[in-house]
């Protein structure tokens, strides 16, 4: 029965068999200290949180650890590759995270300059293919080009990833169409990485139909860190709910909402 | 900078040159993956190992022996997006 409670509850979002309840996934770069981060993680109620791998500071083995503020038993790790140039080096990379941490779901990000971190679709294609073929569940940064996206998908990644403008630039969806369009052809999760700068540009992916969001500097890079998480909470829900109850068509004209009949 | 790690069974053995995350790094020889970390004070759960470009699984840590010359990677997870 429309409008029933029952209507309104929504599906989980499930990446390679595994169900989250949110559809936000932050990273934990560029916070002020780690217990900021972990702040802004309980405010945004994500279930993932993207993680780098670094060489330990041999000279510091007492240094904040990321493990002591934020419990990978209670939220998910998704190691990444950031900072990676080749496929090789990517591949490296997240074999040393499947050791460090026992899970296999990853998310490939293969770069090529650092003017606008774009990925390297051609390394990534040929790094996502190794990956899978060693047992990855790869959750793939690409560009917004549907053709890609759909390579992609054949291979068996888990979850495309488009990104929505440069990384940490902030500049909102540059190409509706093309995220649209990628949404559209996609059977296993679309999740917009990188370009949300503010709730709206969260509330637009999810509007999109895109099934969740990745961001970090948006919120690392927030006056307040942790109220920005909150608001992406909020966003992405809302620009779900809206996708799902289907926005009213628009028109050229001005439509009443009151009933004209009546009028004194 | 190099620093020695401490190793209680090869407190008398001879040295050798290894490389420790990019750096060079004087150890006593007979010394384990799992010996190296407990010298530099590092949690074994907490990193994973690489040496000459391959993983040491964590269950072989305390049966690796390092050897002169060997390139040995230590990483951990940190914040990252």
């Amino acid at each position: 029965m429309p409008g029933s409670a029952t209507n309104h509850i929504d599906k989980p979002l499930v990446i390679a068999g595994r169900e989250f309840s949110s559809r936000l996934i932050i990273g934990t770069g560029k916070y002020k200290d780690y217990a900021q981060n972990a702040a802004a993680l309980a405010a945004s109620g994500a279930d993932i949180v993207t993680v780098a791998m670094r060489r330990v500071n041999i000279g510091n083995p007492d240094e904040p650890m990321l493990v002591d503020f934020i419990d990978p038993k209670k939220t998910v790790y998704l190691p990444n590759t950031a900072g990676c140039f080749t496929g090789e080096d990517a591949v490296r990379t997240l074999r040393l995270a499947r050791e460090a941490g026992g899970w296999s779901l990853v998310k490939l990000e293969v770069l090529s300059d650092p003017k606008h971190l774009y990925p390297d679709m051609e390394e990534t294609l040929r790094a996502a293919k190794m990956l899978i073929d060693d047992g990855f569940e790869v959750m793939v940064y690409c560009s917004d080009d549907p053709v890609f996206a759909k390579k992609l998908e054949d291979m068996g990644c888990a979850a495309i990833m488009p990104l929505g403008a440069p990384i940490g630039s902030g500049l909102g969806l540059q190409n509706k169409v093309n995220i649209r369009l990628i949404v559209e052809q996609t059977q296993v999760p679309v999740i917009v990485d990188a370009g949300v700068g503010t709730a709206s540009d969260a509330c637009v992916a999810m509007e999109l139909g895109c099934d969740g969001v990745l961001m970090n500097t948006a919120i690392a890079e927030a006056r307040d860190p942790v109220r920005m998480a909150k608001a992406m909470k909020h966003a992405v829900i809302a620009g779900r709910e809206a996708y799902l109850a289907g926005r009213m068509a628009k028109k050229l004209y001005a439509d009443p909402s009151s009933p004209l009949a009546g009028l004194i | 900078m190099l620093s020695l790690s401490k190793d209680d069974e090869a407190d008398n053995a001879p040295n050798m040159n290894i490389t420790l995350n990019g750096e060079p790094h004087i150890m006593a020889q007979n010394t384990s993956v799992a010996g190296l970390l407990a010298g530099l004070g590092i949690a074994l759960a907490k990193v994973a190992v690489e040496r000459n470009l391959s993983i040491v699984p964590r269950s072989q840590f305390e049966s690796t022996q390092l050897v002169d010359g060997d390139k040995i990677e230590i990483v951990r997870f940190i914040g990252g997006g």
